[in-house]
């Protein structure tokens, strides 16, 4: 992708203000950014680190650690596959399996469209629903594979 | 002349209220009008007591009993019943059916054998108004700690109910603040927990959406006991419900003055900050929780020194998980005796010496109801799968319950009758855990469920130490290649001997509890590790390497749904005869034995 | 409200008490409470509580309070909800969509008939 990101000065000035432009903060700015731009721009990271004073290193160990947060731009549609106990007694892989066929990606990939990604959870919490899914946060209980491209029909 | 039939009809108050005027305009216009005059008299009544029912006409000498007619009923029932002399029944009474009456909630099984202390408000209460959890004694046994006790009387209450740490340590969390009170530093801070990362667990979850103040009250009861004027608390983002909630408690909990400068004006400082994980598992870890509070990367650190002497910002910190806050006001409202005769063992000389009070537990996978259930400790796990959760769906034979998350490990069924504590669960090779149970039946395979948690281990290892890290990769590799048909016979051993070291080399307690899945499923299901290795067998029919789909011709009726259905498109036949799957294109997906409505398709 | 003191808590609590029970005269006569934890979200609670707010805005019912409250701990049979009609044991609700929670207002709240097929039963559990 060649698009060149345009960063957003005072943006960046708001998220940081809102924890106080202090380094120990750190995960919640990078969250807060990532809510913002749906991942983490290395533009961005760059300016957080200058603004911090904090070495660009420390920032890409705590972004590249935590599970939350991606370096890389995601599709349009965010698939979400609960791989929590629960789920992977009730069939999860096999949701895994359907959606990589449907898409042609796999898990932290996005689609070449750009219109899917797919990722896996741990665990959403609402195990009474097992297996779950989410796309773009709207969740979808007691999933089988049989019905996962009725339900990627409904982002086309 | 005697007439032939009389409508005795109710004009009490609730009959007339109901109408009952109206309906007797309408019969003398319909009874004039079928020339029934001479024969049908019209006779009101007083209240017959049956006003729910109204309006009421009783038709005699039959003693019909005609009930909730209105006016335009009434041309269909002259015409129908005095007319042509057959009787109305769908006017009529009917007593309530005879099915089943409405159960009264503490007998039915699912809520009987629970006790809610740390779910006390679930349901009753709107999280979102702090009204309303004052209403239900809270923020009262604040009040009492503030006012006729001094912080070591708050300890010592504590340490004499027998609490013990919720999220899985068990360590009593009276003893926990003591330490934490004798240690000499600039600060102490108090910590919740609500890193809740175990996948099928999601109690804290449910208490911090649910009664989010009776969390806040604990730990400023906890501040107060320790000496702590700051306190976060720790919620991972897959939350978002809780965090919103979480925040706008501290909020009204600050307005009320329950949080802030000079609580209840008794000269305590004490407030809140709540902080969002970033998704690591490893920051249920003490440690790894903190340095990720500091803004660094959560991995643990060697714990020579208890993070109750130097935790958050190297100070004295109380970290305690969700649950255990919970309890806190209701133990210092209810005194340490009536915790403590809840539960097993003897607390009364030594902490560590039973599991008092209750636990909540999330109960989840082949089980009939799902839930989050609180009971006493010392109640049986098959109370818990079968009486509470009501058994395994679809009559399938029960083949164990996970519990204690990705570090816990299986119980089969020889051992259900095993009490729930502490220390039981721990001697069978699991752990109490924070309280998600997960159960699996003869259709999950034992060593699948291993290769899942420890793939999920290995993906949540920091890496920081050498055991866990390449311990978790070794333990995967070997699992997946049992489950590929592709075991060796000495991968047992490698497994145990792996594990061994695991557990005493690890950094921390991911590491160190990190093999239990492997180390317990072999314990009590090795036949089914031998069976796949030297048989080449999945007798669950999980494990794709093992297994092939065909259909049985007998019970196939061709409706082409699995046929449509194959993303292979490898299953051939012509409509209404049988099928066939064409093996060498076949990926095992299992679509058609999901589809089918006929089981006629095999799975071996 | 300011910051409280004791007596002033404890004021407030007798307050709250009387408006957490319900009052059996005056403008109240019962509560809807629809539980709504992330498994009752997910399982659709959202839309049964609009559907409850929208069919009570039409109607015009006026003495009746709609409240939210979190899970309630049988998460496999949510959305629930619990009806709370003055002088009357509470009843959950279980399995609840759009229709069938306005067909509990009607029958069960406005009508005074428990819907049977719905409910899950009367009463409250075992607290501490």
């Amino acid at each position: 992708m060649s698009e060149q990101l345009v960063v957003d000065e005072e943006k960046i000035q708001e998220i940081l203000h809102r924890w106080e432009t202090s380094p120990r903060f750190l995960v919640e700015i990078l969250q807060d950014i990532q809510e913002e731009y749906h991942y983490l721009p290395r533009e961005i990271l760059i300016e957080v680190s200058r603004q911090l004073n904090v070495p660009l290193s420390r920032i890409y160990h705590i972004a590249t650690f935590f599970k939350a947060f991606t370096l890389e731009p995601r599709g349009k549609h965010l698939i979400n596959v609960c791989m929590g106990t629960a789920c992977q007694v009730k069939g999860a892989p096999r949701i895994i399996d359907a959606v990589e066929r449907e898409l042609a990606i796999k898990p932290g990939e996005t689609t070449k469209d750009r219109k899917f990604t797919l990722e896996t959870v741990r665990c959403l919490g609402c195990c009474g629903l097992a297996p779950v899914v989410t796309v773009d946060g709207e969740v979808y209980g007691q999933v089988t594979p049989a019905k996962v491209s009725k339900i990627l029909k409904k982002y086309d | 002349m005697p007439y032939r039939l009389n409508l005795m009809i109710c004009t009490g108050t609730a009959c007339v209220s109901n109408r009952a005027f109206d309906i007797i305009e309408a019969l003398e216009k319909e009874i004039k009008k079928h020339n029934l005059d001479a024969e049908v008299a019209i006779v009101p009544t007083g209240c017959n007591g049956f006003c729910a029912q109204g309006p009421i006409v009783v038709v005699q000498p039959d003693g019909i009993f005609y009930q909730r007619l209105t006016t335009k009923d009434i041309p269909y029932l002259v015409e129908e019943h005095f007319l042509k002399g057959r009787p109305v029944q769908k006017f009529m009474y009917r007593p309530p059916e005879r099915k089943e009456p409405i159960p009264v909630m503490s007998e039915i099984p699912f809520f009987k054998d629970q006790m809610l202390i740390a779910l006390r408000n679930r349901g009753l209460i709107n999280p979102e108004n702090i009204d309303d959890y004052i209403a239900r004694d809270g923020y009262k046994a604040l009040a009492k700690v503030l006012t006729s006790m001094t912080p070591e009387q708050v300890i010592q209450e504590i340490t004499a109910s027998g609490l013990r740490g919720r999220g899985g340590g068990g360590f009593p969390t009276g003893i926990k603040w003591k330490y934490c009170r004798q240690a000499p530093g600039k600060e102490h801070y108090v910590i919740c927990n609500a890193d809740e990362g175990d996948p099928g667990a999601f109690m804290d979850r449910s208490i911090i959406e649910g009664d989010p103040h009776s969390v806040l009250e604990g730990m400023a009861i906890a501040a107060y006991a320790v000496g702590a004027k700051q306190g976060y608390i720790y919620v991972r983002m897959e939350y978002p419900l809780a965090v919103k909630r979480f925040k706008l408690a501290i909020q009204q909990a600050r307005d009320y003055g329950l949080l802030g400068k000079d609580i209840l004006g008794c000269g305590f400082d004490f407030d809140v900050e709540v902080r969002r994980g970033a998704g690591a598992f490893v920051c249920g870890e003490s440690t790894a929780l903190m340095a990720s509070l500091e803004g660094k990367v959560g991995e643990p650190r060697a714990k020579y020194i208890h993070t109750v002497e130097a935790g958050l910002w190297m100070q004295p910190t109380v970290l305690n998980n969700v649950e255990t806050l919970a309890n806190v006001p209701v133990i210092i409202l209810k005194g340490a005796k009536w915790f403590s005769s809840i539960g097993t063992g003897d607390v009364s000389e030594n902490p560590w010496g039973g599991s008092t009070g209750t636990k909540v537990f999330s109960l989840a996978g082949k089980v009939n109801n799902t839930g989050l259930v609180e009971v006493p400790m010392g109640i049986s796990l098959r109370d818990i799968v079968f009486k509470i959760g009501g058994g395994i769906p679809k009559g399938k034979k029960f083949k164990a319950v996970q519990t204690g998350g990705p570090s816990g490990g299986f119980i089969p069924e020889s051992l259900l009758d095993l009490p729930v504590d502490f220390d039981a669960l721990t001697e069978a090779g699991s752990m109490m855990g924070s309280g998600g149970m997960v159960v699996i039946d003869e259709d999950d395979c034992i060593v699948d469920m291993a290769r899942y948690f420890i793939d999920f281990l290995k993906g949540e290892s920091c890496g920081k130490c050498t055991p866990c890290r390449e311990g978790l990769r070794a333990m995967s590799e070997i699992l997946n290649r049992i489950c590929e048909g592709k075991g060796q016979e000495d991968d047992i051993d490698k497994l145990e001997e792996l594990g061994r070291t695991m557990v005493d080399c690890s950094l921390c307690a991911l590491g160190g509890s990190a093999p239990n899945p492997v180390l317990s499923t072999l314990r009590y299901f090795r036949e089914e590790y031998e069976e796949h290795i030297k048989q080449r067998k999945c007798r669950a029919g999980v494990c794709r390497a093992l297994i092939t789909f065909t259909i049985d011709p007998e019970k196939c009726t061709g409706c082409r749904v699995c046929a449509m259905q194959c993303p292979q498109q490898c299953i051939s036949g012509e409509a209404k005869k049988p099928h066939r799957i064409d093996q060498s294109r076949c990926i095992k997906c299992g679509v058609c034995y999901d589809v089918c409505k006929f089981d006629a398709v095999i799975r071996k | 409200m300011g910051k409280l003191t004791i007596q002033e808590l404890e004021k407030l609590r007798e307050k709250a008490r009387e408006q957490l029970k319900l009052r059996t005269t005056g403008e109240t006569r019962g509560k809807i409470i629809v539980h709504m934890g992330t498994c009752g979200i997910s399982a659709g609670a959202r839309d049964v509580l609009s559907a409850l707010l929208e069919a009570i805005e039409k109607k015009g019912i006026k003495d009746i309070i709609v409240t939210t409250s979190g899970c309630a701990g049988m998460c496999s049979r949510e959305p629930m909800a619990t009806v709370e009609l003055a002088g009357q044991p509470p009843v959950k609700y279980v399995d609840l969509d759009k229709d069938k929670i306005v067909r509990i207002l009607e029958e069960h709240v406005i009508g005074g008939k428990i819907v049977k097929e719905y409910a899950l039963g009367i009463g409250s559990e075992r607290v501490g």
